[in-house]
This record gives C-alpha cells, structure tokens and sequence, in this order.
C-alpha cells in the first residue's frame, strides 16, 4: 500500500517524458536550421532589419527564442568579428565563454577582440521587451504561458498589460485566464480615470496576491477620488480577512504535517509502551537508524534518487526492526514488569547507539536529498500553497496508521499481541508463545520507528541527536492520547501538532514547546488516562 | 536516654523512639561517610595550604577543586536516592533542581563582579549591556546580598519541586509518567534559559566570576573553603536524610514506594507526603548545585540538559539505591571514573556510561553496597 | 422528556432538597438513628456494565453483618464505592447520619473510621511486622506529626497486645513479605484493630486459612462486633453460618435477600441464583 503513491507517480512521469518528449525531437531539425537564420538576421546593418529579425524570431515560437531575445536586451548577445556569427557571451577572466544561441551548447571561449556586441537602439529595446511577453503570452505550450503572465504579475509592464485585453478572450486554462484579469486590473488601477479604477477594483475582487493588496492600499490611502477609497478601503479590510483565514489554513496545514510527524514517532511508541508496557528510552534512536538507513540507502544507489526512497521504507523498517528485536532478546525481556529498571537500562542502550552512530558516520549532520517528485507545492491561492514534502508525510503518516490498525484488528499475530498483553498466563495457557510475541510486537514498534525515521529524513538533516528531540514529544502524544490506543495516538499527535504550530507565531517556537508541555501537565491533572481512556474495572485498579 | 518502658526482646524497640535519637544506630556506611567527610575537611585543606607545592604529599588546587566537584555530585545523588531510594519516585528531572540552585548562586557572583565587567557597568551584568538592557530585571534584585542568594538557593528548587510535585503527585502521576514528566520539566527549562530574553545570559549562561563573600574566587584558599564547604554540606545533607527516613515518615514514605493505594487505605494523604519529601531534596539538589558553581566558575543552560539528570540516576543505580551512603558514593566514584576515561578515551565514555545503565539494571540492581554486603553475607 | 422528569421529581412533596440536607465532610459519625452505614440508590456502572444496580443496604452500628453473592454481585464495588476508590454514577452513601462519603476522599474516610482488609492481602512487604502495626495506627496522619512522632509506652504496649492477639507476637521483627499467606491475612486484620476504625469492612477474610485460624478468626470478628461495626464478604458458606447473624444477599448489583442464615436459605430466589447450584 505504502508504495503504490510515489509508485504511482513515478509510472505517470515516465510516460509523460515519452508522449512529450518524442514528438519534439522529430521536429527539431527543420526548426532550428530556420531559428539559426533569423538569429543571425539580428546582426544586420540597419535598425530596421534587426527589428524584423527580432519579430521573427518572436514570431518563431522556437523553445529559445525568449532566451535570445532577453540576451539581446540585456546586452549578452554578441558576434564573431570574423564570420559574424551570432553567439550568447558571457564575460569572463580576460574574455567571454560563449554559447551558441540556437542550441544552448557550449561554444568556446574569444577574448575581448574577437567578439563585438550587437548593438540595438531604445525603440528596439522597447518592442522586444514586449515581444518577449507576448511570446510568452501567446506560446502554445499552457506553462510557458503561465509563466509569462505570472513575470507580468511581479514585473508589470503597461504596454504588454493592454495586450492581455484581447488575449485574454481566447486563453483556454482558466487559471490562466485568472491570473491575466489580475495583471489587467492591476494596470488599469493606474489608469487617470477614476470610474476605470473602480471597474478595475471590481475586476481584482477575490484576489489575495501580495501585489493586489499592495495597490488596493496605496488606493485605500492615497487615491484623489473619494469613491475609489471607500471601495478600495472596504476591499482592503475583506482581502486582509481572507488573507487571515488562509493564514489559518496554512497553520493548520504545517501544524497537521509537524503532528504527522509526531504521531509517526509515537506510534512505535503506542505499540511498545501502549500495548506491551515497556518503556523505551531507546525508541528515539530507532527513529535515527530508520534515518540514517534512508541515508545510506542512498549513498548505495546515487544515481536513482527518485526510487532511493521506495527501497528506504522496506529497509528502514527491517533495520530498526532488527535492532528492536535485538535489544528487547538482549535486555528488555529480562526486565518485564519493572518499568523503571527498563527506562535506564534502554536510556543507556540510547547512549550506546547514539556514540554508535557518531562513530561509524560523524558526528555532524547528513544531508539527505528529497526525491524530485516530493519538491514543488500545490498552489491554492496567492495566500495558501501546500508543499508537496508535507503532503506526503501526512499521507504516509496515515497509511502506517491504517496499516497498524489492519495489522492489530485483522491478522492472528494481532490478536495474540492483544491476548498477551491483556492476560500474559492466559495466553500463554492457551498455547501462544508470549516470548515470541513480544519480540514480534516490539520489533514492530521499533520498525515503524524506522518508518518513522524515513519521513523525518525528508525533512530535516540526519544526525546522532535526531531522535533524542522526539523521545519526550512522543511519550507526551501516547500519554495525551490515552495509552494502549492508535486511535488516541493519531488525535492526540495531530492535535499537539496543530497546537504547537499556532503557538509558535505569538511565542516563538521554543516558548511554544515549553506552553504545550505546561498544557499536558495541566491536563493529565484533569483527564489522567488521556483523551480516550480504557475504562472498566481492570483500569481503576491500576 | 530514656527509662526502658517496654519488656526486653519487644518487636516494638526497632521502632526508633523519636527520628533525632541515635540517628546513625546499625549506619555503618554513613559513620564511613561522616568519617571520611571529617578526615577529608582536616587533612585536605592541610595537604594543599600547608604543604609546599613540591612535597609529594602535596595536593593541587585542581585536585582539591575537583573532588570539590565529586562532593556535589554526591550530593546531587543524595538528594535524588532519598526521594528514588525511600519513594519510588524515579526523577529525570533533578538537574532542573541542580542548575536552579547553581544559577542563583551564579547570580550573586555575577552581581559581586560590579564594575569590573568588559564594560564597566556598575550594575548590570556584561550579557545585559550588550543586549542593550537599561536596568536590572526584578528578579535579579536583592542577589547582591549573600544572604538573599543563600536563601534563593533553596527556595526557588524548594518551589519549582513544590508546584511540580503537587500538580504531580495530587493527580496520581506515578511511575514512569511521573519520570517522563520530571524530564519534561527539565528539558523544557533549558529551551527556555537558551533564550536570551529570559535575562540568565542565554547560551553563555553565567561566569567570569570574579569574587565571593569579597575573596577571591581562584584563590586556592577560597577554593579549599569551597571544598570544605561541599564536605560539610555533604554531611550536614545526610545526617538530614537520614533523620527523614528514621522517623514514622521515613516509614510512611516507604510504605508509599512499596503499596501506595495501601497507604492510602489507611488514611495517609501520599500525595502530601510525596510531595514533602519531593520538596526536601529538590533544595538539597539546589543546595549541590550552589556549591558546584563558585568551583567551576560558569552556570549555563546545558546543566539543565536531560542527560544530566539521568546520569545522576545511574550514579545513585551504581553506588546502591536506597542506602543514602552508596548513592553518595556512586555520585562520586563514577565522576571519578568520568574524568580518568575522558581524559584517555574521550570516546569511550558515553559506551562506558550506557554499558553501565545496562549492567546495573540487569546485573547488580542492588549497587556496589549490594555487592559488598553480599560478599559480607557469603 | 429530561424535563419533564426533573421538574416532576423537583415537585415531589416529600422532596428534600440538598440545601436543607445536612452537609459535612467530617467531624463525629452520628449514629443515633440506629444504622452507621447508608448506602441508597447506589449505581455504579463500567462501560456500560453494571456493576451496582440501585443498591440499597443500611448497616446497624454494632451490626456483624455478612454479605454474600456470587461472582460480579458487586460486593466488591459496593466496598470500593465505601471506602471512595469508586464514585458511583447514582445514589447516596452516608456514614452515619452527617457524612456524605461521596463527598470524601479515601484518606479522609479512612481517618474518619473505616477500615478496609482487602481480598487480596496487602501489607508492605518491606517493612517489619510492628512497622505495619506502627503505620496503621489511628492517631494524626500530617507530615509534620510523622515526622516528628514518637512511641510513647500506651502505644508500645498496644502494639504488642495486637501482635498477641493476631499470633504474631514471635515474628514482631520479621519483615511481613516474607509472612506466609495467612500470617499476611492476620497482619491485615491486626492492622485494621490498630486504626480502631467504627466500621470495619473485611474482604475474604479465610482465604487461604486452616481449619484452627478459620474458628480463630471467627471469634476474633464475633468479638469485635458490637465495638465495632463489622461488614464481611465472604465465600466460605460454612464460615458464614458459623458467624452469621444477619445475612444480605446481592445479586447483579442489588440485594436480593436479607435476614437470618436460615430465612435466606429457604429464600426461593437465593436458591435458584446462589445456593442452589
């Protein structure tokens, strides 16, 4: 299950490259002979001719005509004195590398002599900026489009913003056409007459963009028509109010995916503690072997990132597993029943694997890289976007959750977890080996320890302290959420998370930490069994 | 003493008559203890002042300061067996009581720098200037005073572990949740000392300390007072414990580790005691902590670091929980054995620390007195 | 129809209303209405299992009372319910006329005179056996007070006369883990006499006995009956009828039948349920 989404995604990618990429290829040939005429054509004596030759290439809709169109502007395009080629040049020690425009490959090198620069006037400037953007506007690939309007939206440019007017009626993509109402209002909010503003201000209603509120309070404060500042002023005060609510969202967002987190870390925690009793001071250091295995893993196969991380999960989960199994065989098992002794003789198991850790790797931080399909974020609005890494740890936090409760509720090696753990005798009566189920179970803590660590990869650098951090906030979501419970822990770790994360904006993260743990004392007076507490008999005479 | 008023051979003359009465009776450790602290106050402070620096009986200032150290951290231990040792209560937490005692000792000698800072202020401790601070925070008000520190160094341990234990102890925390609870505490003290808006000085925390009661700090006079000071504290701090746990509290408070709900079946408010005893070693904790740093002469926020607190268990699983002496000894002789590792394997150190958590939980659960007394049984 | 019901039972005429009710959390057990122990109404359920049903019982002062019943009757949650360990959902329980237990917690009903001997025998293990005796007895239960006691000659003796009267007076310095199982029960017992408590409530107090301890113990609670009140759980039937005076059968959570031994035996109830299977 776990699999099947970066699976997935990865087959999509792989068939996108194929469907796009081989139509054109066969193209290229024919294109780029016709693209090299006209960049040369860029070199002619008179204005008048560069000027057509600009238009041309613009006109081209070649994948690097904007490419050489802004390197004409910004003065990088130049040519060879012998030949008169038109080449990119970018200035170097004592000359210019240079590239060749119609390919984007390497060129050699010219000094300063063998190459002169192709010199336009103001007008040209001028009309190729605007070819620039309109190429952009009218290519019929929809992301170079996107793009496009997106530079207007940050640069805006009131001559191209006019052209948006009549390209706007024949954009398909609806986002697109969004964004280009944007850039019209946001030109004509300049506009001299004052009912144009006001029809502007109505055309930018619903917008959050950062630029939007920046001109609608320049209007609200300084225009000259009294109309246009109420109304800009009234648009103002919603677009700050929607702004706060998607504020809202995205802390509840960053608060879900920190308490994703949390919970992953907590739910080998729920298991070992929760439903053997064992108390694990070691489980952060699981954690750090599931990150650490992400790390070598990737070290072992450096030129697949993308999949380094399918092979992680399974790898991770097995080594930290193992490492749990050892260590509830080699000392836990000896210890059932005296908590307290099982706390300090695997606190110094804690010790021993971190100074492991910092042997055999270092003791400085690892960097592990994302793979590419987790990078990038899925953009709500101008105020809200969802980043893709989050994303996927809350996923994947829920599909361990889900796998666990599958795992306990529906297969035998469950049901002989829950009988052993509710009447150790009785169990062992009716022929379970309790000593094989508790090494299974705890291996199974200790392996979604690892699962664990393999999210928490993603996110931050892997060190030997990695795990120490989430040894206290992990006991406090199983002790929040009511021992013994999945269900407690999934709530009680999202709930911790969210909290935390609005927390953080008035306090500061450090002082949040120290409010939530103050809040969990606090509330372990009220509710001493957590938020689900196992009620009965059997649970008052504890 | 007293008229015998019970027929000889009675059960009844093991109960103590009264707690202060023949406090150390069947103590063999702590009469060692006391005997060794008393040796130690003669002869060291004689071996270092009066003996010429080139006699081979001579012992350095830095050996003096150090076991100035080792005698805190029995104290520490002390501290942490009578409430782990007599109460069952397992503390992760003690350093919390440690560094608070050490800061308010840190905040008199901070205040006695006066103007011999970097930037000469009168008042305002370095750190402060150069957070551009324009007066003193309240809270560092009065620590001019000897006496107010003296008095701090017990009272603010004495009412963080009040609050704590009582929030604890009232909603029936026990065991491993308390432990967790106490780590929690103490963790979340230290990523507040970091932040230099509390006004402790942040990361760097407190030092450069320049002088105590008007002597010099790095005088080696001053710092075998220290050291004396620590011997005295050490047994002042045992002949208190011990009293606690020879009188009818000592024995409820056992009562408490053994069969809590039983307890309280009988009437016995256990949170109050919990919380009592709780409170008594959260200042002598404070109290180790206070002489701890005039002799190493800087108090930051790393004292408050978790794996200190848990340390100072080990120490007390080592030396024998529940003896009061053993639990002192540990505090010092793994110290000891800490100093001698790290200067030749610094590495090793933390395999050795954990293999000791391991080895003491699995192998020797009774300590190094459990060795010795079986030994003594065989 | 919530409503309705509580606007009808506030219209009750024979309503008393909590604000005339006497209210105190300590001070003297008033006895003179005849019982010491009101339990009313007393529901107590766990995840939807009833464990007492509208339990109702009154316990005489000076009564030597047993109460039997199979299995999950509840009798061991009516003694938690007493002693404050279990809050129920519904009812009343007094101790004498002015002490509402639902409004004390075990400690302060502990030191206001009930004393519990539990099912399973509980001493601390780690102390001796005249340290037990020592804990237990009734006297102030502050910090300060324990820390500063001391033994004074009555208490000394006292102890001793509990250690003869339990048959324990050999194995004063022993420590009580390592009694045997019956010694344990009779520690238990000795320490209950020394907390002197006005109700005492023994939980299976033959378990684990011989014969001898069986009839030892049996006078031991005849005797004590009449000083005190006395509320045995028992199994034993043979025990019972060699105790007994009034018996009060419970059964999933209520009472079934009370009266003489002889009265619930005939009972026809108490046959088809308890006695006669």
């Amino acid at each position: 299950m776990r699999i099947n989404v970066g699976y997935w995604r990865f087959i999509g990618m792989i068939l996108a490259t194929l469907l796009i990429g081989a139509p054109a290829l066969a193209q290229q040939p024919d294109a780029d002979a016709e693209f090299a005429e006209q960049v040369a054509a860029l070199n002619a004596r008179s204005f008048d001719e560069k000027a057509a030759a600009a238009q041309a290439i613009a006109d081209s809709g070649h994948p690097r005509a904007s490419t050489v169109l802004q390197a004409l502007i910004d003065s990088r395009l130049y040519f060879r004195v012998s030949g008169g080629d038109v080449v990119l040049a970018e200035p170097t020690d004592g000359g210019f590398a240079l590239t060749d425009p119609v390919t984007g490959k390497e060129a050699g090198t010219a000094t300063q002599y063998e190459v002169r620069r192709v010199v336009i006037n103001n007008a040209i400037r001028g009309q190729v900026r605007d070819l620039i953007a309109r190429a952009g506007l009218t290519s019929a690939d929809a992301e170079v489009r996107r793009d496009a309007v997106r530079q207007l939206l940050s640069n805006p440019d009131p001559a191209v913003a006019e052209q948006v007017a009549t390209l706007i009626k024949d954009e398909p993509k609806a986002d697109i056409r969004r964004d280009m109402a944007l850039v019209l209002g946001l030109s004509r909010l300049g506009s001299g007459d004052p009912a144009e503003r006001l029809r502007a201000l109505d055309a930018l209603r619903g917008s959050l963009a950062d630029r939007v509120r920046n001109q609608v309070r320049e209007l609200a404060a300084n225009d000259p028509d009294e109309r246009v500042r109420q109304q800009a002023g009234a648009m103002l005060s919603n677009i700050e109010d929607k702004r706060q609510l998607w504020g809202l969202a995205e802390q509840v967002f960053f608060g879900l995916s920190m308490g994703s987190v949390l919970m992953l870390a907590a739910f080998g925690l729920a298991i070992t503690f929760g439903v053997m009793g064992v108390i694990n001071m070691a489980h952060g250091e699981l954690i750090m072997i599931g990150a650490y295995t992400t790390y070598v893993v990737q070290l072992l196969m450096p030129n697949h990132i993308d999949y380094s991380i399918m092979v992680a999960i399974p790898a991770a989960f097995l080594v930290a597993g193992a490492f749990g199994v050892a260590i509830e065989r080699g000392v836990i098992r000896f210890l059932y029943g005296r908590p307290l002794e099982t706390l300090l003789a695997t606190f110094g198991l804690s010790l021993i694997l971190q100074q492991l850790v910092r042997t055999v790797f270092s003791p400085l931080n690892r960097q592990v890289s994302s793979p590419a399909w987790m990078s990038g974020s899925i953009e709500v609005n101008a105020a809200f976007s969802l980043t893709l890494n989050r994303l996927y740890v809350i996923a994947f936090a829920l599909l361990v959750f889900f796998a666990l409760l599958a795992i306990f509720k529906r297969t035998t090696l469950g049901l002989r977890v829950r009988a052993v753990s509710q009447n150790r005798a009785m169990a062992r009566a009716v022929g379970v080996s309790s000593s094989r189920i508790d090494s299974l179970t705890f291996g199974l803590g200790a392996g979604v320890a690892g699962l664990a660590g393999v999210a928490l990869s993603q996110l931050t650098n892997v060190g030997p302290n990695l795990g120490q951090g989430y040894i206290v906030d992990s006991f406090l979501v199983v002790v929040f959420g009511g021992v013994g419970n999945l269900w407690g822990t999934l709530v009680g770790g999202l709930s911790l998370g969210v909290l935390n994360k609005f927390l953080e904006p008035q306090t500061g993260a450090v002082l949040a930490k120290v409010l939530v743990l103050v809040f969990i004392i606090l509330f372990i007076q009220k509710r001493p069994q957590g938020l689900f507490p196992q009620r009965g008999r059997a649970a008052s005479e504890g | 003493m007293t008229v015998k008023m019970t027929p000889s051979g009675s059960a009844t003359d093991l109960i103590p008559l009264a707690a202060h009465r023949r406090i150390l009776h069947g103590d063999l450790g702590g009469k060692i203890l006391l005997g060794l602290m008393a040796a130690l106050i003669v002869v060291v402070p004689i071996l270092n002042l009066a003996v010429p620096s080139d006699s081979p009986m001579h012992i350095s200032t830095y050996a003096v300061t150090l076991m100035g150290r080792y005698l805190c951290f029995a104290l520490l231990a002390l501290s942490l067996d009578l409430v782990w040792g007599y109460c069952g209560i397992l503390s992760l937490g003690h350093g919390a009581f440690f560094a608070l005692g050490g800061y308010a000792m840190g905040m008199y000698l901070m205040r006695q720098i006066g103007d011999r800072g970097v930037y000469g202020d009168p008042v305002l401790p370095d750190f402060m200037v150069f957070l551009g601070w324009e007066e003193l925070p309240w809270y560092w008000l009065g620590f001019d005073q000897f006496w107010f520190a003296a008095l701090m160094v017990l009272a603010v341990p004495g009412t963080l572990g009040f609050v704590f234990g009582w929030l604890a102890f009232r909603s029936r925390v026990t065991g491993v949740y308390l432990s967790i609870i106490s780590q929690a505490m103490t963790y979340a003290l230290m990523l507040a000392f970091f932040r230099n808006e509390m006004g402790f000085g942040g990361n760097n925390g407190l030092t450069d300390f320049k002088d105590i009661l008007g002597f010099s700090i790095s005088a080696p006079s001053t710092r075998v007072a220290l050291f004396v000071a620590s011997a005295l504290a050490l047994a002042l701090s045992y002949l208190i414990c011990r009293a606690i746990v020879r009188s009818r509290l000592g024995r409820v408070v056992t009562a408490v580790r053994d069969a809590e709900p039983r307890t309280r079946s009988i009437g016995y408010r256990t949170d109050r005691y919990k919380v009592w005893v709780w409170t008594v070693s959260a200042m002598l904790a404070g109290l180790a902590g206070a002489l701890y740093v005039p002799q190493v002469g800087i108090i930051n926020p790393s004292e408050f670091s978790p794996l200190n607190s848990i340390e100072a268990v080990v120490w007390v699983a080592v030396g024998g929980r529940g003896t009061l002496f053993g639990a002192a000894l540990g505090g010092a002789l793994v110290n000891y054995a800490q100093t001698l590792l790290t200067a030749w394997l610094a590495e090793l150190w933390l395999f050795v620390l954990g293999g000791l958590f391991v080895a003491v939980t699995l192998f020797f659960p009774r300590g190094l007195v459990g060795l010795l007394r079986r030994r003594e049984g065989s | 129809m919530q409503w309705l019901d509580d606007t009808r039972a506030f219209m009750r005429r024979d309503q008393v209303f909590d604000i005339v009710r006497p209210v105190a959390s300590s001070g003297r057990v008033d006895t003179r209405h005849g019982p010491i122990l009101y339990l009313e109404d007393v529901t107590v359920s766990f995840d939807g299992f009833r464990a007492l049903d509208a339990l109702t019982l009154y316990i005489d002062d000076g009564e030597l009372r047993c109460i039997i019943g199979p299995n999950g009757a509840g009798k061991s949650t009516m003694m938690d319910v007493i002693t404050g360990r279990t809050r129920p959902d519904n009812g009343g329980a007094w101790f004498g006329q002015r002490l509402d237990l639902l409004r004390m917690d075990e400690t302060e009903i502990a030191q206001a005179g009930i004393g519990r001997k539990f099912q399973k025998p509980t001493v601390f293990p780690r102390h001796r056996v005249v340290e037990n005796l020592e804990l237990a007895m009734a006297g102030p239960r502050g910090v300060w007070s324990a820390l500063t006691a001391r033994l004074d000659r009555s208490t000394r003796e006292r102890i001793d006369e509990v250690l003869e009267e339990i048959g324990l007076a050999d194995q004063g310095r022993a420590l009580a883990g390592q009694l045997s199982h019956g010694q344990k029960q009779w520690l238990e017992i000795g320490m209950l006499l020394m907390q002197n408590p006005r109700v005492l409530l023994v939980d299976e107090p033959v378990a684990g006995m011989t014969h001898q301890e069986m009839d030892r113990t049996a006078e031991l609670l005849t005797r004590l009956a009449g000083r005190h009140s006395v509320v045995v759980v028992e199994h034993d039937m043979e025990f019972v009828r060699s105790i007994a005076r009034k018996v009060t059968v419970l059964h999933q959570g209520s009472v079934l039948a009370e009266g003489s031994m002889e009265e619930v035996q005939s009972d026809p109830r108490v046959i088809e349920v308890y006695l006669g299977e």
